[in-house]
């Protein structure tokens, strides 16, 4: 087959790309940079700004104030007194972080699916029904899940009659309440991206995958899940980094045991010490960057980041 | 023969619409077989049916000795050429190519895979990704894809659609010297009369559901069986008469006044009304009134209205007293007489070039322009 026969053949779209290179070209350079700079504005004011502010004080004195001013001294100590007094809160918003990222994916990736391939007509009032939450606060969600785990109500009720609790058994203020109010809170987080992923995904090809002799199992993990990728990774992102330096479900959700980095820093912030809370904010950072890192290059979709 | 596959009564409902309409159908092992029909006819249901993605409403589906009508397709030995390729965009074409061998355990994947791609001529874009490659590059991999896992029948929808005439030709030369290669059973769905006649054995002419004839492409060409297949496969003129006389094979025709000859062979009814069919290249034209003999079929007295000049050919447009226009194929040969618009003319042809069909068909049934 000849050369000329594949050019032929290109879409619109690629033969484009093999086009004379664009005479406005430079012309059309500058004004991208033009167009970058409201954005790279906010970013210095609002991102590099506080992050290198953040960075210096964790690194104040500790024995100032905020009455009485604070002394830069390149205080690592603040690191290691931080990371020493508040090691088991930091692996438990780790831990707490995974296992509602976990379940989101549980619970999200069949909703998702549903939606994108199964819903029909009802496929935009099920994507509203997703975000309809968004609409009240999230305060006020999280606080109305205080309710329908309460102590006297119908659900404990329920699962103490069928024995999965004991009689004495209770729900709020447990380490499952913080988990379910973060699993819930970030659902959407997670839906949304993989339904956007899902949805882009031609039926054909999971045919074609059942017509090359691969059972509906395979497909999916064959086909759909790769293809599914970058949905999955971006909800994953979504869902864990916020739910990793939540405090709201653990303060409404848990008790003095459940407590989170987040709870931890606000109350250093509370206190006024200033150069802990930071130090603690800045190890989070670091470490959450460190996982997502990681996460992503394993994930193989390094062009999400 | 071993492993034919035939559909028996094969009905495909989509609510209320039927999409496929009491199909019998029987495809040898081996054959090259084209399902040909206008878009919208059933062509997909029906290969979608055979390959499992949809399941018939009534009827079974039997390969071989095996009824494989409610088989799950993963376990079916037939593959597809998607109409669209369907190829799966997050792997490379070698790993497109390889994913049906993996899926069955098979040994020796790579080297296969690297023969299936010599074979359709892709080796050295084997760690592209499809998206990089161009409409008949895929065309290929999507083939290489399907013919790997050697499927007992191959089920090709519309395989060469989105190619370029030229790539479309050359393609269909190619597809047939693999087939006859490999010795596989291809079942190829098309609404290209054309392509269906170049590349196939048997080619069966399916209309809103059913099959209106099925035969090698001289049959159906020579002697269609309706008004539809003798439109859609190429052109006819259709003029009515009646049957006057029949003396064995010989039948005596009255058309519009003028005796006409056809053999019963060619003839669907052998009385009363007909419609009286001949292809444009098989009539020639003489000036009016220079008679050619008795043994050819004679209709005089027609005026040409339209003449167009296509390098091997001349096209004439001839109406009749009758008010009907006839079309006439001559070759440029250069040995014969070129007429004029407003020239009167008598048209001409051999008694077995005549076809008879049922009067009470359209006689324009089929005839919609199809693209080229
Ligand atoms: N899943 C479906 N639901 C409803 N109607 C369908 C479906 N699939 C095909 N049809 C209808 O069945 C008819 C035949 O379709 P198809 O087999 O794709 O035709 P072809 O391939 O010959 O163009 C069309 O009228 C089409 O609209
Ligand atoms: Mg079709």
């Amino acid at each position: 087959m000849s050369a000329a026969g594949h050019i032929s053949s290109l879409g619109p779209a690629e033969a484009e790309l093999d086009g004379p290179p664009d005479p406005e070209g430079q012309k059309r350079g500058w004004s991208g940079y033009l167009l970058l700079l409201p954005g790279a504005l906010w970013l210095l004011l609002f991102f590099v700004v506080p992050t290198v502010t953040l960075v210096a004080t964790s690194l104040y004195d500790p024995s100032g104030s905020l009455q009485l001013g604070y002394q830069m001294t390149g205080h690592w100590q603040n690191y290691v007194d931080a990371l020493r007094d508040y090691g088991p809160q930091f692996v438990r918003s780790l831990i707490y972080a995974l296992i509602a990222t976990i379940a989101c994916i549980v619970l999200g990736f069949p909703l998702a699916y549903a939606i994108a391939f199964k819903a029909g007509r009802w496929k935009n009032l099920m994507l509203v029904a997703v975000i309809a939450p968004f609409f009240t606060s999230f305060l006020v969600r999280t606080l109305s899940w205080q309710y329908i785990l309460g102590d006297n109500e119908a659900l404990v009720s329920v699962l103490r009659a069928l024995h999965v609790l004991g009689p004495e058994g209770y729900l709020l203020a447990t380490p499952f309440a913080v988990v379910t109010g973060l699993t819930y809170n970030f659902l959407p987080f997670m839906v949304l991206p993989l339904y956007a992923s899902l949805e882009k995904i031609d039926p054909r090809l999971i045919e074609a995958g059942t017509d090359l002799y691969a059972s509906p199992f395979t497909t999916f993990r064959t086909v759909t899940l790769p293809l599914a990728m970058p949905g999955l990774v971006a909800g994953t992102l979504l869902t864990f980094i916020p739910a990793a330096g939540d405090y709201i479900n653990s303060e409404l959700l848990g008790n003095p045991r459940t407590r989170m980095i987040g709870n931890e820093i606000q109350d250093l912030f509370g206190a006024g010490d200033y150069p802990t809370a930071a130090a603690l904010s800045v190890t989070l950072m670091a470490a959450i960057v460190v996982l997502v890192f990681v996460y992503v290059r394993r994930a193989g979709t390094e062009e999400l980041v | 023969m071993g492993t034919d596959l035939q559909l028996t009564s094969v009905t495909k409902r989509f609510g209320t619409f039927t999409a496929v309409d009491d199909l019998d159908l029987t495809i040898p092992e081996g054959s090259f077989f084209a399902l040909l029909g206008p878009s919208g006819c059933g062509k997909t249901t029906t290969l979608r049916m055979v390959a499992g993605l949809e399941e018939p409403t009534t009827g079974t589906i039997m390969l071989g000795e095996q009824d494989i009508t409610r088989l799950k397709p993963y376990r079916r030995p037939v593959n597809t050429v998607f109409q669209s390729y369907a190829l799966f965009p997050h792997l490379t074409i070698a790993d497109n190519v390889a994913f049906g061998l993996k899926r069955q355990r098979r040994k020796d994947v790579a080297s296969t895979v690297q023969e299936m791609l010599a074979l359709v001529e892709l080796e050295h874009l084997a760690k592209r990704r499809p998206a990089q490659l161009s409409g008949g590059q895929q065309q290929r991999v999507a083939l290489a894809r399907a013919l790997i896992n050697q499927p007992q029948v191959l089920l090709l929808d519309e395989p060469l659609g989105a190619l370029d005439l030229k790539l479309r030709r050359q393609m269909q030369l190619e597809l047939k010297s693999i087939q006859t290669e490999v010795g596989l059973t291809f079942v190829h769905v098309t609404h290209d009369q054309e392509e269906a006649m170049t590349m196939a054995d048997t080619v069966a002419v399916m209309n809103e559901g059913r099959i209106e004839q099925l035969g090698s492409p001289e049959e159906l060409y020579e002697a269609p069986a309706t008004t539809f297949v003798a439109n859609f496969l190429g052109q006819s003129n259709l003029v009515s008469g009646s049957v006057a006389t029949t003396r064995g094979d010989a039948l005596e025709l009255d058309v519009q006044g003028a005796r006409i000859l056809a053999h019963a062979a060619h003839a669907r009814v052998t009385s009363g009304e007909v419609w009286a069919g001949v292809r444009p290249e098989k009539v020639y034209l003489s000036g009016a009134g220079d008679d050619d003999g008795a043994d050819v079929n004679t209709l005089g007295d027609g005026v040409v209205s339209d003449v167009s000049f296509v390098g091997v050919s001349t096209q004439y447009l001839v109406r009749m007293p009758w008010g009907q226009e006839l079309t006439v194929f001559e070759q440029n040969t250069g040995a014969r007489e070129r007429f004029r618009p407003g020239d009167k003319v008598d048209l001409h042809w051999r008694p077995e070039h005549t076809f008879l069909l049922d009067a009470s068909q359209d006689a324009s049934a089929g005839a919609e322009v199809e693209d080229a």
